[in-house]
């Protein structure tokens, strides 16, 4: 019997669990050569905000046990040029586009999503509250309960669509800035975005990034993501989406299990460029091993 | 444009140049043709066995034998990484995606270009190789000009010398010219129209300022350090004219009228 993948996100309907983290899989095509898009629940592109953004200096990244860091810093060329070039080469895609959203204020966040709405026929936005590598704006908003509600509360007046609240795991206790969200009309919550993180150089003497601070993800951050998603899945009704090193099939299982509806697959794309659809098949032969017929089941079953 | 490939290839022959060099070559697996690349591409190495490691290498492509089917990239031994790639042996198997990048422009026009000059430094020798048979294929002469810290550590001379005139340099005054490469005569003889560079950035940038200053066309080869090699993290961006862009992709060679090296 065929395992029904089907996963529901407030009002959108995705054909499996399995997306893709904003930032490591670009517009969806660099990976075209190497998977079948359509196959996809969907893909969540690049952090896009209200004007262009260049990003930080040279050098953004450092490799690191098991992970890297990076400080990006939110580099793109604005929503409105996303709308007009990058959208038309890739609205018909046959999986579900989300577009991660930034800002530096809550009406910057709620204009992004106003042009989404008006402009384009995405169903679902991802809020990124949570990027550590911008001075303005980004993670300051994910640190506090009355930043993510404002934020939120902005986007949910101006979005007619899902709204997915993404999560700084930089905080006390993140079920308090789930909750917040969740008042304000998050549809949903993903996390965790990248934990703050910082390496140096020792025969330089000198830090390793431009910004002496980053984001750290892959494998290393997993064990923190997975505590976080459990957490949260018990403290709030809107369901949870899981990341945070995920690097196969078995790893997304631990999120699914431990509370996440869904799954996003996000460094491994730059390390095995078809991590995404192996995760799927993995998936779908594991329900089949253990006799469940609809992925929903195992969610949160710990 | 080459539709990129993951590929699993078998080493054929790992040998050491020298005490931090090799020189792998390797083919399919599964007995395919080796991808089509461009000089100047590179490829994306999985690193087996090296559990600190997390990324996969960038390589140029120094050269693909299309006699036997091989593709062959010169590794420098740069830490743990390329240390393992360095110590494999024939038989054994790396995953490899190719070909990134956009590879050096060979000049169309017949008679505009005449006498190319293709500077390497080090391991930044390795995709002007692959580049000098293009260039001589196509009708053109290319020259190379090779520095290196010694003698022991110019690399793969002899095949050079197959597709042009090999100049070279040492630091150490062992071959060639004594100093660097910017001091060797053959970069300042006016009968030269181009340049190809890739080396280390100072050895690239001094080359820039000599070929901006004579006005003659020059293209580098960058090695940022990137995470993905896709385009889609955005970590090995250069600064240029148009302002942050991926050396993945958009690169790794730039004509130094697109940087801001000045």
């Amino acid at each position: 019997m065929a395992v029904d993948l089907t996963t529901r996100i407030g009002s959108l309907t995705l054909k499996n669990p399995v997306l893709t983290a904003s930032g490591t899989f670009g517009y969806g095509e660099e990976f075209s050569d190497f998977i079948d898009l359509d196959r996809l629940g969907g893909f969540i592109i690049k952090g896009t905000t209200l004007h262009a953004r260049e990003g930080n200096p040279y050098p953004r990244m450092a490799e690191t046990p098991s992970g890297m860091l990076n400080a990006v810093g939110l580099q793109n060329k604005g929503i409105d040029y996303m709308i007009e070039h990058i959208y038309p080469r890739i609205k018909s895609a046959g999986s579900e586009i989300i577009v991660n959203v930034s800002g530096a204020s809550p009406e910057d966040y709620a204009e992004v999503c106003r042009r989404i709405a008006e402009r384009t026929d995405i169903k679902a936005v991802e809020i990124n509250i949570s990027c550590p590598n911008v001075k303005q704006g980004g993670m300051a908003f994910g640190t506090t309960t009355s930043g993510a509600a404002a934020v939120t509360r902005a986007v949910r007046a101006a979005f007619p669509g899902v709204v997915i609240v993404k999560l700084s795991p930089n905080v006390t206790d993140i079920t308090e800035i789930a909750r917040a969200a969740e008042a304000e009309g998050a549809d949903a919550v993903s996390l965790i975005n990248t934990l703050m993180g910082m390496a140096v150089d020792v025969e330089r003497q000198r830090p390793c990034l431009s910004t002496v601070t980053g984001g750290l993800s892959g494998p290393a951050v997993r064990p923190v993501a997975v505590r976080m998603v459990w957490q949260t899945a018990k403290a709030v009704k809107i369901p949870v989406i899981g990341l945070g090193g995920i690097m196969d099939g078995r790893d997304a299982l631990e999120f699914i299990l431990a509370g996440a509806s869904a799954v996003e697959i996000g460094t491994a794309n730059f390390i095995d460029p078809q991590t995404t659809v192996k995760v799927i098949d993995y998936i779908s032969d594991y329900c089949q091993r253990h006799g469940v017929d609809n992925v929903s089941d195992l969610v949160g079953v710990i | 444009m080459v539709k990129k490939t993951i590929t699993d290839f078998t080493i054929k022959s790992s040998t050491r140049l020298s005490e931090t060099y090799a020189l792998l070559k390797l083919t399919p697996a599964d007995g395919s043709e080796v991808t089509p690349a461009m000089p100047g591409q590179f490829v994306q190495v999985a690193v087996p066995d090296a559990p600190h490691t997390f990324l996969r290498r960038p390589i140029s492509v120094n050269f693909i034998d299309r006699s036997d089917n091989t593709l062959w990239l010169l590794v420098r031994n740069a830490g743990e990484g390329t240390s393992r790639l360095c110590s494999l042996k024939a038989g054994e198997h790396l995953n490899i995606i190719l070909p990134l990048g956009n590879g050096f422009s060979i000049p169309e026009a017949e008679g505009d270009f005449r006498r190319l000059l293709l500077v390497g430094g080090g391991v930044g020798v390795a995709p002007l190789l692959f580049l000098g048979q293009a260039l001589a294929e196509s009708g053109r002469e290319p020259e190379f000009l090779l520095g290196a810290r010694s003698r022991a550590d110019l690399l793969e001379l002899d095949e050079f010398e197959r597709f042009g005139k090999v100049h070279l340099s040492t630091d150490d005054g062992s071959a060639g010219v004594h100093g660097v490469v910017t001091q060797h005569p053959v970069m300042h003889d006016p009968g030269i129209s181009r340049i190809y560079c890739c080396g280390p950035a100072p050895m690239m940038k001094a080359v820039a300022a000599i070929a901006r200053e004579r006005e003659v066309e020059c293209e580098v080869s960058l090695e940022n350090m990137m995470a993905c090699g896709l385009g889609a993290c955005l970590c090995c961006v250069e600064n240029t004219v148009r302002g942050n862009v991926c050396v993945c992709t958009e690169g790794p060679v730039f004509n130094i009228k697109q940087l801001t090296w000045q």
